[in-house]
This record gives structure tokens, sequence and C-alpha cells, in this order.
């Protein structure tokens, strides 16, 4: 379980987070929906350590990260899997020295027992034989689901995921969020993904929370959202005229 | 009498020159804080780049690759240059002596020196820093901006270090070696032109490059290329890591890594030859 509480985040004088205080329940998928500057990436940069927080804390399974020094962090940092927005996969390498790469950096395992499980995370992402093309010669959704495999290569207690389906076509978007769902429940894992899709969030939402004017805004699961009265959460979620008309608002 | 000096009417162009004053004191003040600010994150950058290494066997793996990259990349460019300005250098030397009274044989002797003490070492680097110096900041700026870095980080990876550490460990075994075989082809240059020019034997060429040599002189071009080799990576890395935006920026930090690495080789070589020959 992840904690944040009353956090506060400026950049210069503009301030982006305003007291924020939120749980993400392990073994859930847990979404944070909301429009595009409402402070969902910065949100999510303060929690894992990307940015400094001005205030309040950060709370993994009770430690406490904001006060951490570097090599704390470190270790913490060795739990989590992140997948990128762009997948961020090393241009230079292939898919399996991607894969291989957290793995080379922090266990003692032979080289076949490192090939052996970077065959196991492509195998459950669907991308096998894809071992040996470079990042370049992927498809988006394969990039997606390359940098999956790394995201879960070290077998993380948590795993953030920053729209991992914008670019990609609806369906796929939908098999990449699915993935996310098994993996999820399978290894037990605090998930934590960053979206504006729809789509996702009636497929996956199981802890919603959506953030506007970097306040915490509305917190559901994907049920509830569809009943919500909440004004600035039904201007989001039915966007499109044909939807507000739909609604009725 | 002062007023008169500098041609001040009233009390209004009294005000207005001290106000142009102000500016470009404000100017020069912003410029010199600024300046400050990022020396200061430079030395930030390389105290984090220093720490100690996460994983010897991959850091090592990255060494081999980036001396690959930096150096056998770079000895196609090096051996035309040299070859070419060896040439051109002892045919210009053979141009300006006019007396008899200048044995023939000071022309290897000036090719050798022009290559040894400055040619090899600050114009092959200057060299390098362009080809060299925009590609680190090039590759490091699209890291930067594709999350790359941020996945390094995430995974609780010293990012700098990893991504910068190599290139300077690289930089420092390979371009002295570059530079040395810069010196040696610089001379084939001239001996080349000394063989078909007829406009001097190859004896007299010879007998000059070999004519009052001092081993010193190599040892000076190989230090100052050891803080060239320095600056070639640490600079452009430091432009790379800090790129902010998109495709334009990296651009920018390309130019200004390559500027900033140039006027700092500049800089040094003047400072180490006063320290070391003078």
């Amino acid at each position: 379980m992840i904690e944040v509480k009353n956090i506060n985040k400026s950049f210069g004088k503009k301030q982006i987070l305003h007291d924020v205080s939120i749980s993400f329940l392990r073994g859930k998928i847990n979404l944070i929906i909301g429009a595009s500057g409402s402070g969902k990436s910065v949100l999510t940069k303060c929690i894992v350590g990307l940015h400094e927080i001005d205030s309040g804390s950060v709370e993994y399974d009770g430690r406490n990260f904001s006060i951490m020094n570097f090599k704390q962090r470190k270790a913490v940092r060795k739990e989590i899997g992140m997948l990128f927005q762009g997948s961020a996969l090393f241009d230079s390498l292939t898919v399996e020295e991607n894969v291989k790469f957290p793995m080379e950096m922090y266990t003692k395992q032979s080289e076949e027992e490192i090939l052996e499980r970077v065959n196991f995370c492509l195998k459950r992402v669907q991308l096998e034989n894809a071992n040996h093309l470079y990042p370049a010669e992927l498809s988006g959704g394969m990039q997606k689901r390359a940098a999956l495999a790394r995201a879960i290569a070290l077998n993380p207690k948590y795993l953030f995921c920053d729209e991992p389906n914008s670019g990609l076509d609806p369906q796929t978007g939908i098999v990449i969020d699915n993935l996310i769902q098994e993996i999820t429940h399978e290894y037990d894992m605090t998930t934590i993904v960053i979206t504006h899709d729809m789509n996702s969030v009636m497929e996956t939402g199981e802890n919603i929370s959506f953030i506007h004017q970097g306040n915490i805004w509305w917190t559901g699961n994907k049920e509830d959202i569809l009943k919500t009265d909440n004004k600035e959460l039904n201007e989001f979620v039915y966007s499109s005229k044909i939807m507000q008309k739909f609604k009725g608002l | 009498m002062v007023f008169h000096y500098v041609n001040i009417k009233n009390a209004d162009d009294l005000y207005f020159r001290s106000s142009v004053r102000n500016i470009y004191f404000y100017i020069l003040l912003t410029y010199m804080l600024k300046a400050f600010h990022h020396i200061g994150k430079y030395f930030l950058l390389l105290a984090r780049v220093f720490k100690k290494p996460d994983n010897y066997k991959l850091y090592g793996r990255q060494t081999i690759n980036e001396m690959v990259s930096l150096g056998l990349g770079s000895l196609g460019l090096i051996s035309i240059i040299s070859l070419f300005m060896g040439a051109v250098v002892t045919l210009q030397t053979v141009a300006a002596i006019d007396s008899p009274l200048i044995p023939l044989y000071t022309v290897g002797y000036a090719t050798r020196q022009s290559f040894i003490l400055e040619l090899a070492p600050t114009i092959m680097c200057l060299i390098l820093a362009g080809k060299i110096g925009s590609n680190i900041s090039s590759e490091i700026g699209t890291m930067r901006i594709t999350e790359q870095i941020d996945a390094l980080e995430i995974m609780g990876v010293n990012s700098a270090s990893y991504l910068i550490f190599p290139k300077i460990v690289a930089a420092l075994f390979t371009i002295p070696m570059i530079v040395v075989y810069s010196m040696f082809l610089g001379l084939v240059g001239g001996w080349v032109v000394g063989l078909y020019s007829g406009m001097l034997t190859v004896e007299d060429y010879l007998y000059g490059i070999r004519w009052d040599f001092k081993t010193f002189d190599v040892i000076y071009a190989l230090i100052k290329t050891l803080f060239f080799a320095f600056i070639i990576t640490s600079i452009p890395s430091y432009h790379g890591y800090y790129t902010r935006g998109g495709a334009l920026e990296i651009g920018k930090s390309s130019t200004k890594s390559v500027v900033y690495s140039s006027i700092s080789i500049l800089v040094i070589n003047y400072i180490l030859t006063q320290l070391l020959l003078i």
C-alpha cells in the first residue's frame, strides 16, 4: 500500500499540487484520472521521487519515502517498476537487453537464469521472438509491452503506469490494460495507472481518483463513476456533446 | 571640467547616462550569475558522476562500447585532417623560407613542432569537441526528453554516473591515442610532400623532424590532451543531461556544448602552456 499524505508541490510561483492525500491499495489497479495539466504526472513523479515534494509525505508500506536518503530510496526503488508514457526503452539496446538491464544491474544471477527470466517476462507480455529487435523496430503496442516486461523483470511490489495506452488504438489499449490488470492480481502488486482514457477506466477502474486543478476531487470505482453527480468529473467523463446528451447534462 | 569632458549637457542627460550604465551593469551581473549557476551545477553533476559505480561489470562493458564509439568512430576524420594538415604546414613552411641561409631541414622541424605542440593536441581536440561533443550532448539529451533517464532513476540507478562516467574514462584512454596517431599522420603528410613536391628532399625533412627533439614536448601535449578529453566529454554531457523540452532544445544543447567545450579548451590550453612551457 502506498499512502500519500498532504503533499504540496510548486514549480516557481505556480502551485501544481494542493494538499493532496490519497491511498493506493495493494492488489488493485489504482487509477488517477484527470484532464491534461491537472497534475496527474506531477503527482506520480512526486510519489516515485523524480520530483521533490514541498511538504507532506509519501509512505511505501509504512516507510516514509520523503525523508529517506539516496541509499534508502535506492532500496525502495528496486521494488518499483514503471511503465512510461513513451515507453522509455533504451534505444541502443535490444528488447532482450532492455529487460535484462535491471537484473544485470542488481542481481547476481547467472547469464542463463537472467535469460530464463527475460524470456518468461517477454512471454508474459506476449512478446516472444522479439528478443533481438531494437525499440525502433517495434510498433507502439509492442514497445509498451516490452517496457512492461522490463518493469516487471525484478518482480516489483509497486507498478506505476503513466498513460499506458496513449497513442494506441482502442483495442491494443485494452490489451495493455488487461495485461496490467492480470499482472497486478497475479503478483499482488500495488499498481497506479495514470490515464485520461475512459475505456481504461471502465475496463480496469477498481480504485479511481479524479484529480482536478491539483486537488483530489473525487474517489470511487468504475460503477460509482457512472452514478456520480460531481460536476467537474461529469464534465471530464462526458466531454463530447453526444455523451453529455446521453447523460442528460 | 569633468562634465565638459564627458559632454553632459544637463541633469536629464546625466540621469540617462547613469541609467544606461546601470543597464550594462545589470546585464553583466545577470550573465555572471548565470555563469556561476551553471558552473556550480556542472560541479554538482560531476560529484554525482564520480560516485561509486552500482555495477562494475556493466560500467566496464559500457566503457568499452564508448571507447569503440568515441575512438574508432573518429579515426577516419582525424586521419584525413592530419594528413592534409601536415602536408599543408610543410608546403607553407617551404614557401615561407626565402633565405638560402636557413637550412631546409627546418621545414621538418617546424612541422614537427607545430604538430606536437599545437595542431595534434589542440586543433584535433577542437575538432573532436565538435564531433564527439555534439554526439554526446544529443544522445544524452534525447535520453532525457524521452524519459530514458527517468527510467534509470526509477530503477535506482545513478543515471549521471552510468551515462557519463564511462564516456569520460573512455575519452581519457582513447583521445591521447588519437592525438599520438594524429602527430604521426601529420608528419607522414609532410613526408609525402617532401617525396612528391620536389621542394625539399626526404632526407632534409626526416633530419628536421628528428633535430633537437625533446620528449617533454610530447608529454606536454599528452597532459593537455587529458584535460581536453575531460572537457570534450563532461561539458557536452552536462548540456545533454539538463536538456529540457523537445527536439529544438536538443539542437540548442548540442550547439552550446560545442561552443563551451571549444572555449574551455582554448582557455585551458593557454593556462597549461603558461604553466608547463614558460
